[in-house]
C-alpha cells in the first residue's frame, strides 16, 4: 500500500466510525446551531449589525465547534488501544496524521456548510450571491485549523486534562488562520467585495502550506512511545 | 561553580551601570512633556521585551536539538529558557502599561506588536502548563518539544498578520516611542541595559538549569535508596 492509499484508509476508518456512532458531528451542529440562537438573544442585531459582527461570529463558532470534534478524534483511539494498533500497523505514521487530519476537516466543513446555511436562514442574509468565494474562505480556514488541531489533539490526548488543554494550546496557534478567515470574510461580505480579499486568501494559502507541513513533519515525535 | 559566580558579579555590574544610565547619564525625553521621566522606563522595557524573544528563540532552538539528539540536558535548557521568557514577559508587559498609561492615556491598545506579544507570553504559559500535565518524562520532553517548535513559528506569523491587518484598518493614535532615531546617550543607555539583561538572563538560566539537574540527581538517588528498601523523605 502506498502512501496515499494508507491516507485514505485511516479516513475511511474515521468516517465509518463516525456514521455509526455520530459522536462528533452531532456534538458540534448542535453547538453551532446554540452559538447561532445566543447570537441572537446576545446582541439583537439587525443587518447592519450582522454584516460587521458576522464573520468573527461564524469563525469563533466554527473554531470552538472544531474543538470540540478533534478533542473526540485521538479519544476514540485511547479506548482498547486502537492507537496502539494502528502503530502497529504497516502504515507510515504521516499517513495516520493526514488521515486523522482529513477526517477533522472533512467533519468540521460538513458542519460549517449546515451552520453557514442556517446563518443565512435566521438572519435573513445572502451568503449564496458569494458563494465561490465563501467557499475558497470555509476550505482554507478550515484546512490550516485542522491540521493543527490535530496534532495538538495527539499531544493533549497524552495529558492528565486533554479535553483542557487542547484549547489552551490550539487556540494562540491557530490565532493566524482565524484572523486571515474572519479579515477574508468580512471582505466577502461588502458589496462589491473588499480589494482585502485576496490578500488574505494569499496569507491563508501560506500559513496553510506551513501548518500543514510542518505537523506532518513532527507528528511521528508525537507518537514514539 | 566559579563561573557561575563571576557571571553574579558581572550581571551586578553591569545593572549597576545600566541603573547609573539610565537615571543619571541618559537625558529625559521632552516630546512628552512634563511627564518625559516616564520614558526611563523604556530602556528596561524594551531589555526585557528583547530578553524574552531570546529565551523564546532557546525554546524553539533547544526543542529542534532535543527531536534530534533527545538528551536530558536539552529537554532542560528548553523548559528553563521557556519559564524565563514567562517572567522577562510579564516585566515587558507590566512596565510596557505603566508607560502607556500617562502617554497614550490608556493602558492597552491591540496594535500588532501589543497582541502578538501578548499572545507570545500567553504560548509561553501554555507551553509550561502542557509540561505539568504529562507524567511521563520522556513523553513530556517530546511533546512540549514539538509544541514549542510549532509555538515559535506560529509567533512571527501572527505579528505579520496583525501588522497587514492593522495598516489596512489604522489603530487609534499612537504617538510618543522613541520613534525616528534615537539620541545618542539615550541609544548608548538602551545598549547597556539591554546587554546588562542579556548577561542576567544567562546568569538565571545557567542557576535554573543547574537546579533542574540537582533535583534529577536526587531522584535519582532516592529511587536508588528505595530499591534497597530504604524508605527516604
Amino acid at each position: 500500500m502506498n502512501f496515499l492509499n494508507q491516507t485514505a484508509a485511516i479516513l475511511w476508518k474515521d468516517i465509518l466510525t463516525e456514521y455509526r456512532t455520530k459522536d462528533a458531528l452531532t456534538s458540534m451542529l448542535l453547538f453551532g446551531l446554540l452559538v447561532i440562537l445566543m447570537f441572537h438573544f446576545a446582541f439583537e442585531p439587525d443587518s447592519l449589525e450582522t454584516e460587521k459582527y458576522g464573520p468573527g461570529l461564524l469563525w469563533m463558532t466554527f473554531v470552538f465547534a472544531g474543538i470540540l470534534g478533534m478533542n473526540r478524534a485521538f479519544a476514540g483511539e485511547r479506548e482498547n488501544d486502537s492507537l496502539q494498533g494502528l502503530m502497529l500497523a504497516p502504515v507510515d505514521w504521516g499517513a495516520i496524521f493526514l488521515g486523522k487530519m482529513l477526517a477533522n476537516f472533512l467533519f468540521m466543513l460538513v458542519v460549517e456548510t449546515i451552520i453557514l446555511l442556517s446563518f443565512t436562514l435566521f438572519f435573513n442574509f445572502d451568503l449564496l450571491h458569494r458563494l465561490s468565494w465563501m467557499v475558497t474562505i470555509t476550505l482554507l480556514g478550515t484546512l490550516g485549523f485542522a491540521s493543527i488541531g490535530t496534532i495538538l489533539a495527539a499531544i493533549s490526548m497524552n495529558t492528565r486534562m486533554s479535553d483542557v488543554m487542547l484549547p489552551l494550546l490550539l487556540l494562540p496557534v491557530a490565532l493566524p488562520a482565524v484572523i486571515g478567515a474572519v479579515q477574508a470574510t468580512a471582505a466577502a461580505f461588502t458589496d462589491p467585495p473588499g480589494e482585502a480579499l485576496t490578500f488574505w486568501v494569499k496569507f491563508l494559502v501560506v500559513f496553510n502550506i506551513i501548518f500543514v507541513t510542518l505537523p506532518l513533519l513532527l507528528f511521528e515525535y508525537v507518537l514514539e512511545e | 561553580m566559579k563561573s557561575q559566580n563571576s557571571l553574579a558579579i558581572l550581571t551586578f555590574v553591569l545593572m549597576l551601570v545600566a541603573l547609573y544610565a539610565i537615571f543619571i547619564y541618559a537625558p529625559t525625553e521632552r516630546t512628552m512633556g512634563p511627564i518625559g521621566e516616564v520614558q526611563r522606563i523604556f530602556y528596561f522595557h524594551v531589555s526585557s521585551n528583547w530578553t524574552t524573544f531570546l529565551a523564546t528563540f532557546f525554546v524553539f532552538l533547544n526543542s529542534i536539538l532535543f527531536l534530534m539528539r533527545g538528551t536530558r540536558e536539552l529537554d532542560i535548557r528548553a523548559a528553563t529558557a521557556a519559564e524565563l521568557g514567562t517572567i522577562f514577559g510579564a516585566f515587558g508587559l507590566i512596565s510596557g502599561t505603566i508607560w502607556a498609561k500617562p502617554i497614550w492615556g490608556i493602558w492597552w491598545t491591540w496594535d500588532a506588536r501589543l497582541t502578538s506579544f501578548f499572545l507570545l507570553w500567553l504560548i509561553l504559559i501554555g507551553y509550561q502548563m502542557l509540561r505539568r500535565v504529562v507524567d511521563s518524562p520522556g513523553q513530556r520532553a517530546r511533546l512540549s518539544a514539538v509544541f514549542g517548535i510549532l509555538a515559535a513559528v506560529d509567533v512571527p506569523i501572527v505579528y505579520m498578520a496583525n501588522r497587514w491587518w492593522r495598516t489596512q484598518h489604522p489603530a487609534p493614535v499612537i504617538a510618543g516611542g522613541a520613534g525616528s532615531g534615537l539620541d545618542r546617550q539615550m541609544a548608548l543607555t538602551l545598549c547597556i541595559t539591554m546587554v546588562a539583561f542579556t548577561v542576567l538572563y544567562f546568569y538565571l538560566w545557567k542557576l535554573r538549569c543547574e537546579l533542574e539537574r540537582t533535583g534529577d540527581t536526587v531522584e535519582a538517588l532516592q529511587r536508588r535508596l528505595q530499591t534497597q528498601g530504604l524508605e527516604v523523605r
